[in-house]
């Protein structure tokens, strides 16, 4: 578990907007990929992970508003209600952003448990929404969660190895 | 005095978290109101979706190449007996077609003779199906024609078997038919058999339609086929919708529980055809005048 105990104590270089707003593209796109049936119920929201990584990481750069914004995309690549995704994810990067000190202070292992909640608070909220409107309940939904928590610690390392590749190479 | 409860920040960084979601969260909340009450928001969902549009289309892109690799590695076996399958069936086609022109004209000739209007015949567009359901257990896709081909929201949705649902959104290029399993999307249907008038509704899974308010005393028997009757000139008369599979009636309510299965490939095909919209009906006398009428005698026997 040499991997997940890494010290905090390493310097990243700052990231650039440009690698911030291409890995929200890249999440779009993943959710985007024609999943079907199953798959599509156990597919993890990879749009809510990359917002939650970067509003506890940047959260003076990434907040609620750019999570509103987001939503406001997904709503319309998922032709789903206007607002139900942008409320969603404008609360989990509430989250991200008043919690990113405490989420920091934990290792990978701790945070996924962290995590987990603000996940589950997201799904219940959509699904909450989905009930108002359309009347049934589809518990389906919390597998996405329980996904997206799975996938969070290999996001984050992958995520820390890509910013850490760019100062190998800016040293060269 | 000193207001030592507000806290001090050294630097300005706008509102608080707090505000930021307050704000945010009842900004989304309104815009869900607007979007399931008065639908305003269309041309803002199809300004936005030109700039998503690039990002679905990359999405599916692997998929797509993977089919067309695929049809072009299919064996030379498979397109010859697929095509002889298909001239056989394009052979008894022709002869019912020809039965169907005979038919038609004969039907003409005495509508015309009963003094009914003529039913209107209908062009057809093709589409191919880019997307399926991008939200679970809702029963949407997403074809490659929108307002660039004339169509328009209402439009009815069909393969070579029978409905397969209606164009609900349309966006520039891409437009979004809802299913006829959609839950709680509605048919007007007519059991061949017998004529008789139902309402058929889908139930929100895959494969499965209902009729419900039948009484238990109707006269509906597994096997029958359901088409759509035309009567609210949206869909037109006369195109298979669903077949019943089963049929329970319990003395217990006064509704029996029909089970229909969708003829039309609803989860198969890739291909569908688009009908253009119908000659719009007279409209129905408003309710609310007639009751008018209803409740103020005098001024009716005044006149």
């Amino acid at each position: 578990m040499a991997l997940l105990d890494q010290p905090k104590t390493e310097i990243q270089r700052p990231v650039s907007n440009l690698f911030i707003v291409t890995s929200i593209v890249a999440a779009l796109l993943l959710n985007g990929l024609p999943w079907q049936g199953y798959a599509l119920m156990l597919r993890p929201d990879f749009v809510a992970m990359m917002l939650l990584y970067w509003c506890m990481h940047k959260p003076m750069r990434i907040g609620i508003g750019l999570a509103w914004v987001v939503g406001i995309f997904a709503d319309v690549a998922d032709a789903s209600l206007f607002g139900q995704h942008a409320l969603t994810y404008t609360l989990l990067a509430f989250g991200g952003v008043v919690l990113h000190r405490r989420l920091q202070m934990f290792d990978l292992r701790q945070q996924t448990t962290q995590v987990l909640g603000l996940f589950a608070l997201t799904y219940t909220v959509y699904a909450l929404v989905h009930w108002l409107v359309d009347g049934d309940v589809v518990w389906g939904y919390f597998l996405g969660c329980i996904t997206s928590t799975l996938l969070w610690v290999p996001l984050s390392l992958v995520l820390q190895r890509l910013r850490q590749i760019r100062v190998g190479r800016d040293h060269r | 005095m000193l207001d030592n409860t507000h806290s001090f920040r050294f630097f300005n960084r706008g509102p608080s978290p707090m505000a930021r979601l307050v704000f945010f969260a009842m900004l989304s909340l309104l815009l869900m109101f607007i979007d399931t009450r008065y639908r305003y928001l269309e041309s803002t969902r199809s300004t936005l979706s030109v700039m998503v549009a690039p990002i679905q289309a990359l999405a599916t892109l692997p998929g797509r190449l993977w089919n067309q690799v695929g049809g072009y590695f299919s064996a030379q076996s498979d397109l010859n007996n697929q095509s002889q399958s298909l001239r056989q069936q394009h052979l008894g086609d022709a002869a019912q077609l020809a039965q169907l022109q005979a038919l038609q004209a004969e039907n003409q000739q005495l509508r015309k003779l009963a003094e009914l209007s003529a039913r209107a015949t209908y062009s057809t567009q093709f589409a191919e199906v880019i997307y399926i359901e991008r939200d679970l257990f809702k029963r949407k896709i997403i074809v490659n024609k929108g307002a660039d081909a004339n169509l328009q929201a209402g439009q009815v949705v069909m393969d070579d078997a029978g409905i397969v649902g209606q164009i609900t959104r349309v966006y520039p290029w891409l437009s979004e038919v809802t299913l006829i399993t959609e839950k709680d999307h509605v048919v007007p249907v007519q059991v061949l058999r017998n004529g008789l008038r139902t309402i058929i509704f889908g139930a929100g899974d895959t494969s499965h339609l209902t009729l419900r308010y039948m009484p238990i005393s109707a006269d509906i028997i597994e096997g029958d086929v359901l088409v759509t009757s035309g009567i609210d000139g949206i869909y037109p008369a006369g195109i298979p919708v669903a077949k019943v599979t089963r049929v329970e009636r319990d003395a217990a309510y006064p509704f029996a529980r029909v089970t229909c299965l969708p003829i039309g490939g609803v989860d198969k095909h890739s291909h569908l055809l688009i009908l253009s919209s119908l000659p719009k009906l007279p409209e129905p006398p408003v309710a609310g005048s007639a009751t008018e009428e209803g409740k103020n005698p005098k001024v009716r026997r005044k006149k």
